[in-house]
């Protein structure tokens, strides 16, 4: 690795450096706006993220920046790969449409919220690059303060401020937890690079034995004799406190109990933001660390046992406990849940195409999920509240609005034409290629029992009528663009996902490359 | 005569244990926030206690990051109790329960 600071270096972390000037503008912004003109704040910011996209794409298509060939740059701290490629483009249409969605709440249109996403995005991109556990840890953190705050925005509202505090409680715990894994792991290898990680471990070298007879000693008691095994001992627990955090970002069981509350709590446009972008960032580190051997070989050991049961379980008690929701807010965290559980199908088969799949499912996901926050910002901002009965007569109030709502949900219960059904089905091709049918089985019986929920959303909105049928929902020009463009891409996904598919699969080979 | 690195790995797992079980145990939002720094500590501990021992020094770059990430996270979660406390007239974590998990 060369110490020398060369262009590709720079080119690696351009998105980052565009994310960087689009929040000091974006902070600098409120000083130059009337009060009245306050929505421009988040119209800039979607424009902002549009442009990073934009350049971001452009160096890919036109200068081959991320290559095939995955790169460490910044003295091994970023990894510069088709994979950060993939994830930089989720967050930033996040970023884009939760940025004009936001435009509708009357309480929400100041700098700091929008600088707080942009900052958030940053965390989050640099997660998805991070090669390091230094970088990770500290993109985590940028990504998960900035999301404390944004939870506990309406500070003058009890339950937004609830979710903030248990939403803090819960991220410094498990982040406190997922630290010392890393401790255990630096006193294993002495390596803090991924890379290097993997290498010291595939190796098995006497040098590890050595180095990590005292950590061994003291952890397990076992006085030195069995060293090998007690590596695995100490190195299974590193695992499994690393689980911990990752699995807290992304919302498994056991670590989920925060996500139905911060995600009723929280201002809504960044209930849609956290579910999508935070969830697909926990999935980009938790593929990073734990597939392509960083941890050993996943098929001795005891942790991919501990990683399919994470799965399993969470598939089912976030479709089961969905069920039983009547605020749609709480139903779709429970869905959420649910739905990290599929896509840790793709992690555990631990192959290219299942975390390609992995890859696809969580895109769809991003236009799915922020196309029904969008719906519930529009129908609660009339309604006041945000329970299922608001959604009855929907149809006749809102035809377009139910419409767009109708189509994410589909989405989300993985019915064609929509993307969530390409998404279901490239993930258990996956498992079921990697031998794991009966996970794939019971994925499938899950995904029945979701329907009833998802339909039953349907049903209010065009079955059930309401006392305000002719008073329509006024949609700013901001919002129908927000909403216009997740529909789209959800049909798109959906009926001609080959280019999607391909793009995610070959970005998932960078995993496995050393 | 050095004190041996398994010392060092003993204590930090006690300091690590005290943190979380201050964190699950105790109802004060101001404890469990001690607590919390007490695991991120130990976790520190560890990384200075392998990085002497092992004669790396990335370990004790990682704990610079540690502190001041450490430092900027409470400074956001004593923001938060403030504003929960001007709603609740309470820190006790127990009486923040207007949404059931």
């Amino acid at each position: 690795m060369s110490s020398n600071i060369t262009l590709s270096w720079w080119l690696a972390i351009v998105p980052e450096i565009s994310l960087t000037v689009l929040l000091f503008i974006v902070l600098l912004y409120h000083r130059f706006v009337k009060p009245e003109d306050k929505r421009q704040i988040g119209i800039f910011t979607a424009w902002g993220a549009f442009v990073t996209l934009l350049i971001t794409l452009g160096l890919w298509l036109f200068f081959a920046e991320p290559g095939v060939e995955p790169m460490l740059v910044w003295g091994g701290m970023i990894r510069h790969d088709l994979v950060t490629l993939v994830f930089r483009v989720m967050f930033l249409v996040a970023l884009m449409v939760t940025a004009l969605i936001s435009v509708e709440v009357e309480h929400l249109q100041s700098s700091e919220y929008y600088g707080l996403l942009v900052s958030a995005t940053i965390g989050f991109s640099l997660m998805a690059a991070g090669a390091d556990l230094i970088m990770i840890y500290l993109a985590l953190e940028t990504a998960s303060i900035s999301s404390y705050i944004l939870a506990g925005f309406y500070t003058q509202n009890a339950r937004s401020s609830e979710a903030g505090m248990k939403y803090f409680v819960y991220g410094a715990f498990a982040t406190g937890i997922m630290l010392y894994g890393m401790s255990l792991i630096y006193g294993l290898t002495t390596q803090t690079n991924l890379v290097a990680v993997a290498s010291v471990l595939a190796g098995q070298t006497n040098a590890l034995t050595s180095t990590a007879a005292p950590l061994v000693t003291a952890v397990t008691l076992d006085g030195g004799a069995g060293i090998s095994t007690s590596v695995n001992a100490v190195l299974l627990l590193a695992a499994a406190m690393m689980a911990v955090g990752f699995g807290y970002k992304i919302s498994a069981v056991p670590f989920h109990f925060w996500t139905p509350d911060v995600y009723d709590g929280s201002p809504t446009p960044f209930t849609g933001f956290l579910s999508t972008a935070s969830k697909a960032a926990g999935f980009a580190i938790f593929i990073r660390v734990f597939s392509a051997g960083v941890l050993g070989n996943p098929s001795s050991s005891i942790w991919w046992g501990m990683l399919v049961a994470i799965c399993i379980v969470t598939m089912a008690l976030g479709n089961f406990v969905a069920i039983f929701q009547t605020n749609i807010k709480r139903l779709l965290a429970y869905s959420s849940i649910a739905q990290a559980g599929y896509a840790m199908i793709g992690l555990v088969t631990f192959s290219q195409s299942g975390s390609g799949a992995t890859m696809f499912y969580l895109l769809m996901y991003i236009f799915t999920n922020i196309a029904a926050f969008g719906v519930i910002i529009l129908v609660s901002n009339v309604t006041g509240s945000e329970e299922l009965d608001d959604f009855s007569g929907l149809s006749r109030r809102s035809p377009y609005l139910a419409l767009a709502m109708m189509l994410a949900i589909l989405s989300l219960g993985g019915i064609p034409p929509t993307a969530g059904f390409l998404g279901k089905f490239f993930l258990f091709k996956a498992a079921v290629d990697a031998g794991l049918w009966w996970l794939a089985l019971i994925g499938i019986v899950l995904a029945f029992v979701a329907l009833y929920y998802y339909l039953s959303i349907i049903k209010y909105m065009y079955l059930y009528r309401s006392d305000d049928e002719d008073k329509a929902i006024p949609i700013s020009r901001a919002a129908q663009v927000g909403l216009a463009f997740s529909v789209f891409f959800i049909i798109l996904l959906g009926v001609y996902a080959g280019p999607a598919i391909d793009w995610t699969n070959q970005a998932a080979a960078a995993f496995f490359a050393g | 005569m050095t004190v041996p690195v398994e010392w060092y790995v003993a204590l930090s797992a006690i300091l690590f244990s005290i943190g979380a079980l201050g964190v699950l145990l105790r109802r004060n939002a101001i404890i469990i926030f001690m607590s919390v720094e007490l695991m991120l500590n130990a976790a520190n501990l560890l990384f200075v206690a392998f990085s002497r021992y092992l004669g790396d020094l990335d370990g004790q770059v990682l704990v610079f990051f540690v502190i001041t990430v450490a430092a900027a996270e409470v400074a956001v979660g004593l923001a938060l109790i403030v504003v929960i406390f001007r709603t609740k007239q309470s820190i006790n974590i127990d009486e923040i329960n207007l949404m059931k998990g």
